[in-house]
């Protein structure tokens, strides 16, 4: 009997485990559907070479990073000098998307700021950037040697992030045949 | 003086006239009605309680050009869908597929009334045979106690 007035109890508890775990979950991270599916093929203009073009195709056989910046975009400031130290290692090839920007303005952020990438790719319109389903910059993906999309990093990567997640996938993807 | 009246509320009929005249909003009415209505049950990613339909932030916008380009193109809704999808996954749909994953969201409502509507019978039902169960539950002692008591307060 004195066990029914447990019951509205266990209730609440249920209700307050749901919403804690709701409260604490991100809801700009949204699950990207392109893990483990093939990085969409793009060809497009080099920023810093406008006369050369990059496509993911020329790195096919290697583990290398996407990482989606532009000199407008806030976010990627925190995040830049974590890349600068992330592109002294060589760890991988770093590639830029420079999304939606001005070539001039994206070239003084990166004389400014450093430039940790091998090269970035020059996405003016945007279209790369809806193919890969990027909707907030910075974004950050690891391409694995078959050209898989293995990881996707939304918002500025932090040390928490590269050490804990990124740093062991990209070690596990070089070893892998 | 007259004609230059004239002249002057000729200029500015022209004026009114041409300030009605705005810029189309689109090339295509019809291609614009089926972005409309198929951009109305999308999610914008940037504000996510805003529809891709009525969301004035930039990848929106980009996203609204490349539904154009799909819709002139000639591809189906289902496509366009396949489109979304598989850019930005089922949260882009306000309508989400019924799918193992999703079996949860749609029933769950339903099941949780049905539970309810089963407890509410269990407990009417309970509550019900002891309200019957009541008379028969006064031993003989008890019911000339209570006739007594009632003779009580009669007098």
């Amino acid at each position: 009997m004195k066990l029914k007035f447990l019951i509205p109890l266990a209730m609440f508890a249920i209700l307050v485990g749901f919403l804690a775990v709701g409260l604490n979950r991100d809801p700009r991270e949204v699950p990207s559907p392109l893990v483990n599916k093939d990085a969409p093929a793009f060809n497009i203009a080099q920023l810093a070479v406008a006369d050369k073009n990059f496509s993911p195709a020329d790195l096919k056989g290697q583990v290398w990073m996407l990482n989606v910046w532009a000199s407008w975009c806030v976010a990627c400031r925190v995040e830049h000098p974590l890349l600068v130290e992330f592109g002294k290692s060589h760890a991988v090839p770093l590639i830029g998307l420079d999304y939606k920007d001005q070539r001039a303005d994206a070239m003084k952020f990166l004389d400014t700021h450093g430039n940790p990438y091998d090269l970035s790719a020059y996405d003016k319109d945007g279209r790369v950037g809806i193919d890969y389903g990027v909707y907030g910059v910075p974004e950050t993906f690891i391409i694995d040697k078959h050209g898989v999309i293995r990881h996707k990093q939304i918002g500025p990567i932090t040390p928490e992030v590269l050490a804990g997640t990124i740093m062991p996938l990209i070690n596990e993807l070089k070893k892998a045949s | 003086m007259k004609r230059l009246l004239v002249l002057l509320f000729a200029a500015l009929a022209c004026a009114l006239a041409s300030a009605k005249e705005a810029a189309p909003l689109a090339d295509d009415p019809v291609v614009e009605q089926r972005l409309i209505e198929i951009s109305q049950d999308m999610r914008c990613l940037v504000c996510q309680n805003e529809s891709l339909a009525g969301s004035r932030a930039e990848l929106a916008q980009d996203l609204r050009r490349e539904l154009r380009e799909l819709i002139r193109a000639g591809k189906t809704d289902a496509e366009i869908k396949e489109f979304m999808v598989s850019r930005y996954g089922d949260f882009v749909l306000y309508n989400p597929p019924v799918k193992p994953t999703t079996w949860l969201l749609w029933a769950g409502p339903f099941v949780l009334m049905i539970g309810g509507i089963i407890a509410l019978v269990v407990y009417l039902r309970r509550r019900g045979k002891v309200v019957e169960g009541g008379d028969a539950a006064l031993s003989d002692e008890d019911r000339h106690r209570v006739q007594a008591l009632l003779q009580e307060s009669e007098q």
